[in-house]
Order: structure tokens, then C-alpha cells, then sequence
């Protein structure tokens, strides 16, 4: 069915002043309970400065084009999402470089998204398990049809790729099909 | 332990926007009612109540910070103590149970948990950003940054582990929004059809729209006490209180990131996860058997914290068979999916076979028309009340919503807050409460009992 309605969208004129009572008279005062609400806009914005620091190395590693994990170094328990320090024994984690290649564990395909990625609508997310490594990864799969999407995806073998460019964030990481 | 009772609650009305009040007066409209339903005037309520508990989640949404005391000033309850909780989705739920601490540590004899969400104060994508900001925003935010999605992803690893369908998951959301139907409070109160709900738009695959709850405002209160305290209550008011026990509470926690959830082995989940009722030969050989297929707990696909929340709170409850000894649940159904995952960690059927329960009809209301062919009858109706999928999911206020919803079907005064008879639990005697934050990292259990 055709849509019947419009999207909400903020941003109108500046308006400077609002009908209200010329005089207020008890019945004026009275009748004020009954003013439908002002509705304005306050804009917000602002920049953090976030500090990966102890995951640093990580966002380093993928800006030169390598997959850091890391490891347990008693236990050998591997985090394919760096975590300083390791769940079940208390130790710090060491930094291990493994090959960007892997299987979809699980996915889906967002047609829609938080205002920040709306424009990239629709993206596909994907875990991502590795070989010898316990835990996943998540990151965004390109080079499949998004409006096609299957269950068969999981099990797919992947192969991640660098982006020449780094923006310091997780996507510097991709992945693609392997066959 | 002294016995803590949930005497009363109220429930402003849920929608997509109220601009007609602030927060503090959304609170007002939930307090009112819940005093008015003691039949107590505030004076006489302010004489006797000892302090309070706050609940809201996000401080992004208000965009003002201690938001908590403008609802405790603006109710009249300065100077006594209260404080503000806050644990994502799970918020209402944990601010039920930091309450009844509070009265079973001897430390108040009557307690308000109160508590609200302003969602419509930015525009829904926006807002979805803000939620989004839950997930950790070094590795989860910058590459999904969107909780649909994440849900999705763990549906689609319960899919292919189980064969859960989304046929499955869409009679979920035909039950509640039928049930909400009959709820006043309820946000969208439709009669739908499968082929709607498959039909509608999809948001992340394989979730449609109407799989999804939406955002609102609104805000929940409710009143726990102890003996003292309800004499004191009864007194002032005259009149008998309906009791409702708070038999047992339950919490558990899980990782941050899907991602580094963990994979278990058989032992260890028979060790540290498996549920009284589930602890007989066939389901451990059951559960033997999906091992050899590859299944891993909790993985992505089972909520471990929902599963551990229910396992202490059926111990304190003393529940050894929750599917029959649990006469309904309102549980935390973000999405028709995690409905159906949290069948499995609250043991009202095993994991892997949620998908087929949510089908079954065992989790319908009985008496209901949902137009659909269903197996079975009603054993445990799941979310009489709508849910969050129908009934809107105003953050810090839906762990309470679906505590003031629980205490009237214990009280057998569904008919009379409602005006509508359907939805009422025949023969309510225990009733049970789920809360869950985003992905399962903070999940509540409380159970609740009508006191004979």
C-alpha cells in the first residue's frame, strides 16, 4: 500500500511569539491549562576526545595493515576483540598477529541504522570467527547482494582487506567473500 | 528473610510523544495512580513512605543530568533518600529490586520505585544513535552502531543452530500486539495477521518492523513494603491491601560485546548453567546431542545473564518446574527474537526449542481470538500485557510497567485498571518479571506470588 503519511522531519521557520490570552482575566488563567505544549529546537553538538589506549596498538596495527589479537599468555585463551586483560585468569593479554581470514558465525543485513550510518544503508554485519581463536569479531561484509540475503552466509569463508586510508576505527577492517 | 510485598502500581499512558508534560509529571501521573489505588491521599502517603529508588537510562535523552531528584522534588519527596539506578533495558527491572533491598535489608518499610523515559525528544534515527551508544563505542558503535542489527545477528545464528523461522518469531508479535489490543496503556494495540508482520518494512534481517518494539514516553511506579509497612499503609487507608509477595529475586550479568561472549563446553554448561528442571537424563542427553552439532553456550544466540538471573531467582522463589509452577511471564520482548531466546533461558522450554514453543500456543492468553491455527492450549501466558513490542518501551519505565502489570494480575484487578476483563490470567498465583539490557549484558528476575 502507498504511504499516507510524511516523514517527520525537525528544522521550520524562527518564530518569535506565540498567540496567548490579550487579557488575564480568571477565565483566562483557567483556559491556560488547556495551551497545547511549545515544542522547540535546542541543537547539540559537540567533539570527544577519545583515548583508544590500551587497545591502541590495535587501531595502529590495522592502520599498517596487520590483524592483532590477543592472547592469555598462560592459557593461550584468545580474544579476537582486543581486552587487555583476560577474563578467567586476571593476566594481561600479549599482542598475536593472525591472518584476516575467517568464517561468518552470524549476520544480518541493516536497511535502516542510527543517523550516523543511515547513509550507508543497507550494510551487512558480520561476526567473524577465526582459526585458533575463541572469541568473534565484528565487522561489515561487502561483495554480497544485501537484498539476497540467506542463512547459507553463515559458514562463508572470508577474507579481510585494509583500508588504504585509515579512519582509526574497527571498519579500517573489512571483509569480503574468499571464493 | 522478611517477606517484602508489592502493594500497588500505576502506569502513565504510553505513546510515541508526550509533549503535554515533563518527566517529573509523567512520574506524577504513574504516582497518582498508585496512591489513589491504596486509597491514600499524598499527605497521608508522604507520612508513611521512607524513601525511594529512581529509574531512567539514558541521560542523552533528557539531556538533563540528575534527573532523578526533578522527579523526586517534583513528587514532594525531599528531603528522604533516594537514588537513581540505571542498567540499560534492564533499568526498570533493577530499580523493582534495588526497592525491595531496600525493605528486605530492614532498611525502609515502604518503598516507591519510580521511574521514565523521554524518547521523543530527538527524532527516531537519532534517538536509535543514542541507544546505539550502549554498545561499546570503540569496536561495536563504529561498525553496526544499531541494536536491530545486533539482535539480528544473534537471530540468525538461533536460526541456523535450531531452524528457529521468522514465521516463529511473527507469531510473537501477532500474540502481543492481540493482547495489547485489550490494554489501554498499550502504545499500538493492532490485530495482525503473519503476513503483516513479514510484510512490514524490513530493519535488519530477517526483523521486520513490527518484530521491533518502538521508542516512547512514559513513565511506571510502584509501592514495596514490609509487614511494618503495610500496617501502617492499611491504616492510614482503612482498608485491606491486596497482598503480592516478591517471593525471590534473580540477576545475571553478560559481556559487553556479542563478540566476546563465550562458547562453552557441555560440562561447564551443565556445571554452572543448567536449570533444576532440566537436570534429568533425556534433556542432558538432549543437550549432549546439540553439543556434537557445534552448539556453544551461550554463544551469540542464548542470553547466559537471562538464563543465570532466572536460575537464582526460581532458587529463592523455591520454582522447580517453571513452565507450570509460573502462571504468567512479562518478559523484556525488544524483539519478537529475544521473546523467543528468553522461552529457553528462563527453562519454559529447552534452548533450541524456543522456536517452535513460540508457535505452539502454550504462551497465549486463553479465551483470546489471535486468529491463528495453533497446536496447543495456553499453559503459561508470555506478555498478557502486550509487552514492549505492543505496549511501547519507555527505558527506565518498562521493568516497572511490567511490574505494576504483574502485581494486577496477582491481585485479580486486571478487569478493573484495564476496563476489560480479557486479559486477566485465570487463576493467577505466581507470576514472573524479566528485564533485560541490551544484547544480555544486565538481565533481572523477580517473581512474584499472590499471598493466600
Amino acid at each position: 500500500m502507498a504511504k499516507t503519511d510524511m516523514e517527520e522531519t525537525f528544522g521550520g521557520y524562527i518564530l518569535h511569539n506565540v498567540p496567548f490570552p490579550t487579557e488575564l482575566d480568571e477565565a483566562a488563567l483557567k483556559g491556560l491549562k488547556k495551551m497545547a505544549p511549545i515544542l522547540i529546537e535546542q541543537p547539540y553538538s559537540m567533539t570527544y576526545l577519545h583515548s583508544y589506549a590500551q587497545d591502541s596498538p590495535w587501531f595502529a596495527a590495522l592502520s599498517n595493515g596487520h590483524l592483532l589479537v590477543n592472547r592469555d599468555p598462560e592459557t593461550g585463551y584468545t580474544y579476537a576483540t582486543p581486552r587487555g586483560a583476560d577474563m578467567y585468569t586476571g593476566n594481561e593479554t600479549d599482542w598475536v598477529e593472525i591472518p584476516a581470514e575467517g568464517t561468518v558465525h552470524a549476520f544480518t543485513v541493516c536497511h535502516f541504522g542510527s543517523e550516523e550510518f543511515l547513509p550507508e544503508c543497507p550494510y551487512v554485519l558480520i561476526q567473524v570467527e577465526f582459526p585458533g581463536v575463541d572469541t568473534l569479531f565484528l565487522a561489515r561484509l561487502v561483495g554480497v547482494d544485501p537484498n539476497a540475503a540467506s542463512l547459507d552466509w553463515i559458514g562463508m569463508k572470508v577474507k579481510g582487506r585494509f583500508r588504504r586510508l585509515s579512519k582509526f576505527k574497527p571498519t579500517d577492517l573489512y571483509f569480503y567473500p574468499a571464493e | 528473610m522478611p517477606a517484602v510485598y508489592a502493594v500497588s502500581g500505576g502506569v502513565s499512558k504510553f505513546a510515541k510523544a508526550r509533549p503535554d508534560k515533563t518527566f517529573p509529571a509523567l512520574v506524577k501521573e504513574a504516582y497518582d495512580y498508585a496512591i489513589a489505588d491504596l486509597g491514600l491521599t499524598h499527605r497521608q502517603f508522604l507520612e508513611i513512605v521512607d524513601g525511594s529508588v529512581a529509574s531512567y537510562f539514558s541521560d542523552h535523552f533528557t539531556r538533563q543530568l540528575m534527573a532523578g531528584i526533578m522527579a523526586q522534588d517534583y513528587l514532594g519527596l525531599c528531603p528522604k533518600p533516594g537514588h537513581r539506578v540505571e542498567g540499560g533495558g534492564a533499568t526498570g527491572g533493577i530499580c523493582f529490586q534495588e526497592a525491595w533491598k531496600a525493605i528486605a535489608s530492614g532498611y525502609m518499610d515502604v518503598c516507591l520505585a519510580y521511574g521514565f523515559e523521554t524518547m521523543s525528544h530527538v527524532a527516531t534515527w537519532k534517538g536509535n544513535e543514542f541507544i546505539a551508544l550502549a554498545s561499546d563505542i570503540s569496536f561495536d558503535y563504529p561498525v553496526g552502531g544499531f541494536y536491530s542489527g545486533y539482535y539480528a545477528m544473534m537471530v540468525t545464528r538461533h536460526m541456523k543452530e535450531f531452524g528457529t523461522t521468522p514465521e516463529q518469531m511473527a507469531h510473537v508479535s501477532v500474540k502481543n500486539h492481540l493482547n495489547a489490543y485489550h490494554n489501554p496503556y498499550a502504545q499500538k494495540r493492532q490485530k495482525l495477521t503473519i503476513a503483516d508482520v513479514r510484510n512490514s518494512p524490513m530493519v535488519a534481517w530477517p526483523l521486520t518492523r513490527l518484530d521491533i518494539c518502538v521508542m516512547s514516553d512514559g513513565a511506571a511506579a510502584t509501592i514495596l513494603c514490609n509487614e511494618e509497612g503495610l500496617a501502617k499503609l492499611e491504616k492510614a487507608s482503612g482498608k485491606r491491601i491486596n497482598r503480592v509477595l516478591v517471593k525471590g529475586i534473580g540477576r545475571g550479568t553478560d559481556a559487553m560485546r556479542l563478540s566476546d561472549r563465550p562458547h562453552q563446553s557441555y560440562e561447564d554448561f551443565l556445571k554452572y548453567n543448567l536449570l533444576p528442571n532440566e537436570d534429568t537424563a533425556e534433556t542432558r542427553a538432549y543437550y549432549k546431542k546439540l553439543w556434537k552439532h557445534g552448539f556453544r553456550y551461550p554463544g551469540v544466540h542464548s542470553f547466559r545473564a537471562g538464563r543465570m538471573a532466572s536460575r537464582e531467582a526460581y532458587k529463592n522463589a523455591g520454582i522447580s518446574d517453571p513452565l507450570h509452577q509460573i502462571h504468567f511471564v512479562e518478559l523484556h520482548d525488544a524483539y519478537t527474537s529475544s521473546e523467543i531466546q528468553t522461552y529457553e533461558d528462563m527453562g519454559l522450554c529447552r534452548y533450541g526449542e524456543g522456536g517452535p514453543f513460540a508457535a505452539s500456543g502454550k504462551a497465549f492468553v486463553p479465551g483470546l481470538d489471535y486468529g491463528l491455527d495453533l497446536p496447543e492450549k495456553p499453559v503459561c501466558p508470555v506478555n498478557p500485557s502486550g509487552g514492549l513490542i505492543a505496549c511501547g518501551h519507555p527505558v527506565g519505565a518498562t521493568g516497572l510497567m511490567q511490574a505494576v502489570f504483574a502485581i494486577w494480575q496477582l491481585q485479580g484487578t486486571i478487569a478493573k485498571h484495564f476496563k476489560d476483563p480479557a486479559l486477566q490470567v485465570p487463576k493467577a498465583k505466581r507470576g514472573a518479571i524479566h528485564s533485560h539490557a541490551g544484547t544480555g549484558t544486565y538481565v533481572t528476575v523477580s517473581i512474584l506470588e499472590k499471598e493466600d
